[in-house]
């Protein structure tokens, strides 16, 4: 375009304005963001910190290698869940059928799995996932062309899904999975060796992305972090790569070694890649951040608001699918004794506690893991005091009032309130 | 395209003819257009109305409306509440389609059916509540709906380039970021985003709904001075505007609507603003013998 032959010089001055941005300079901007109300996910982690701190001073064994691994898969399903909830919280809008969504899901792949059937395990998990992501759409449709508010649509799709799950678990009440592949998700380990290799190419990955994305900028002049601090995420996010493997690789095990790290913290981390990716690089993920800010001024420019709408719904259902398959993997069964009332309320208060704003707009992917891990911490740090389901349920709703608090207190700060 | 059309004869305000901005605009589809060159001679206004209504039910909000926008100048609608000034400009933005009349672009007749139909021919439609993301930065609503992609991603570097290219040439210097959130900005600097956000597909027309209503002295100056600055790129600019100074201020030619009906539309320096009032409120003044349709 010709306005791109422009470009250099345009370049050109701002890089003036640009090379005297020092560390320091992008750190004071960076906080003054932060001090305006734009606090990330400063807080959750704040949270978790204190949290752990917390369960440690009271029982030595919750910072414990074979502890953390195993709160790691206990939050997967909260956590993946939390990122299906997340879409429909960027709309501003709520999906409350994700939990029995979730249940009719391993419903479904424990049934096709059963030997009577016969399906291999692939097929029975896509299945799963399908049938989950008709659903999304169902649902959707009925919220975005019929103009239903999402709160009554899933509620009746929380009661209904309910309803045929009960019906296809039959007067048995449960399923018990012998396919090992699926059982393996949640239960299986890498090999230690293994674990290593694919932690490193993954931050490899990560490092080689940033790295050139961020020179790249920089050469052209264009809003980027100075080299020291990209150097600093890289070096930080290998830092934490090597904590969890090493944490994972660690014996484990009580009557045999158990160690390795869980094929489903890989599929946590696979699931936030994707999403973080659709939500943060794509023009669909770009269009729902913008009809959960002003849907006015998304459809103004163009954007079909049904589709879009839609889809996202879509996507909550599917990925509740995927904690369905994680939930029935860990459990190796599925009974009618799953609540998916609770789930789909521990996946909202998740992604509220990590960062989601319920009012749309505002959210990432990564609040829902970060949720779902501060969650599970206090169900598992709560367990091992050996307190009651009940005062589960308190300190649960406590951690999730002091969340949205801290939301609405940073809010304050923020120019333009909404 | 607007670099092939020859410069207006008589530009009594902005006779100053940049080239350096006109070849900005040079596109591929300037090959078409200096074909059809030929069709439209100068006097062929950018847009032409002819005998628009529009009716919602039994309600007759505008009748008969017969309006040329020219390109390079600043073309203001005026009007009291209720006159149909917004209804107008939605009928240019394909936000309304119209009962009745015939739209003419470039020389050609055209049927515009929705806001991308608009934005097509070049129509670039700056709202009153400016239709803003606050949790979008300046770069991601200046492109939203538009954006770049290399294969699915999002190509954010070309983006931020061109918009701050964009914001470069027209002066918008006083944003800290541009990858700022525009929850930040002051109302001035709101109303530049989204004007340059209408700038930057190299619109032909940008309309504008009441862009001072809530800005200060010194940010009205500002965007005034950028609707000045359009006009002065060849860009045809129609503005609505309460405001009587900011009308005289900038706009080359006033249209005045009264009761869903054109009053009058007449150069700027034939008119005062008694006489504006008076149409407004009446529909006629009795300092004006008969409205003249307009003719460049």
């Amino acid at each position: 375009m010709a306005q791109l032959d422009e470009a250099p010089s345009v370049a050109e001055e701002v890089q003036g304005a640009v090379s005297t941005t020092t560390t320091a300079d992008y750190l004071r901007v960076s906080i003054a963001r932060i001090r305006g109300g734009e606090t990330g996910v400063l807080p959750v982690i704040a949270g978790l910190l204190l949290v752990s701190i917390l369960f440690q001073s009271l029982n030595g064994n919750f910072l414990s290698a074979g502890n953390l691994v195993n709160l790691l898969v206990q939050a997967a399903v909260f956590s993946i869940l939390a990122m299906g909830q997340v879409f429909a919280l960027l709309l501003g809008e709520i999906d409350l059928s994700i939990g029995f969504v979730a249940g009719l899901s391993a419903v479904i792949m424990a049934e096709r799995v059963e030997p009577s059937v016969g399906w291999p395990w692939w097929l029975a998990i896509l299945a799963a996932l399908a049938v989950c992501a008709v659903i999304g759409a169902l649902q959707g449709s009925l919220i975005t062309r019929l103009g239903l508010p999402s709160f009554v649509v899933t509620l009746a799709g929380l009661l209904f899904w309910q309803g045929v799950m009960l019906v296809i678990l039959g007067s048995g009440g449960s399923i018990l999975i012998q396919d090992q592949t699926i059982n393996d998700i949640s239960s299986g380990n890498l090999s230690r060796a293994a674990g290593w290799i694919v932690m490193l190419v993954i931050v490899a990955v990560f490092a080689v992305y940033t790295w050139r994305g961020d020179a790249r900028r920089r050469e052209a002049g264009l809003t980027a972090p100075p080299a020291v601090l990209t150097l600093a995420k890289i070096l930080l996010s290998l830092a934490g790569g090597v904590a969890l493997v090493l944490i994972c690789n660690a014996n484990r095990g009580i009557l045999r070694p158990v160690y390795g790290v869980p094929w489903v913290v890989l599929l946590v981390f696979a699931v936030l890649a994707v999403w973080t990716f659709v939500l943060s690089r794509t023009r669909f993920g770009r269009y729902i951040y913008a009809i959960g800010g002003n849907a006015e001024a998304a459809r103004r420019a163009g954007i079909s608001l049904a589709r879009i709408r839609t889809l996202a719904f879509v996507l909550t259902s599917f990925t509740a699918g995927v904690a369905g398959v994680v939930y029935a993997s860990r459990l190796r069964s599925i009974s009618t004794a799953i609540d998916g009332g609770t789930l789909v309320l521990y996946a909202v208060a998740a992604a509220v506690i990590g960062g989601t704003s319920l009012f749309g707009g505002r959210g990432q992917a990564m609040h829902g893991v970060l949720g779902g891990i501060v969650i599970a911490a206090i169900d598992n740090g709560m367990g091992l005091l050996g307190f009651s389901a009940a005062s589960k349920y308190m300190v649960t709703a406590a951690v999730l009032i002091v969340a949205v608090t801290i939301d609405a207190v940073a809010r304050r700060n923020r120019p333009a309130l909404r | 395209m607007t670099a092939v059309r020859p410069p207006p004869p008589d530009k009594d305000r902005c006779g100053t003819w940049k080239r350096e901005d006109t070849t900005d605009q040079v596109s591929p589809s300037a090959e078409g257009s200096a074909a059809s060159a030929a069709v439209k001679d100068a006097s062929e206004p950018l847009l032409r109305l002819r005998g628009i209504s529009k009716s919602f039910g039994p309600v007759r909000a505008i009748t008969d409306v017969d309006l040329d926008v020219p390109a390079g100048e600043v073309t203001a609608l005026a009007g009291d509440n209720g006159a149909g000034k917004s209804v107008l400009i939605k009928c240019i933005a394909g936000i309304h389609a119209p009962t009745s009349g015939e739209m003419w672009w470039e020389g050609e007749r055209v049927h515009i059916h929705s806001p991308r139909d608009a934005a097509a021919l070049g129509i670039e439609t700056v709202y009153q509540d400016l239709a803003l993301c606050d949790n979008l930065d300046i770069v991601e609503n200046m492109f939203l709906g538009r954006e770049r992609t290399h294969r699915i991603s999002l190509d954010e570097d070309s983006m931020e380039h061109s918009a701050l290219d964009t914001l470069k040439s027209l002066a918008v210097t006083t944003v800290r970021s541009i990858r700022q959130p525009v929850a930040s900005l002051s109302g001035g600097q709101r109303q530049s985003v989204a004007i340059a956000k209408a700038v930057l597909w190299n619109s032909k027309l940008v309309i504008m709904d009441e862009p001072t209503a809530a800005l200060g002295v010194a940010q009205t100056e500002m965007v005034l001075e950028l609707v000045r600055r359009l006009a002065d790129r060849g860009v045809a600019v129609l503005i609505v505007s309460h405001n009587m100074n900011d009308v005289f201020q900038v706009a080359d030619r006033i249209a005045v609507l009264h009761l869903g009906k054109l009053a009058a539309i007449r150069p700027t320096s034939e008119l005062d603003r008694q006489i504006v009032v008076d149409l407004m409120t009446t529909g006629t003044s009795t300092r004006i013998a008969q409205p003249r349709p307009d003719r460049e």
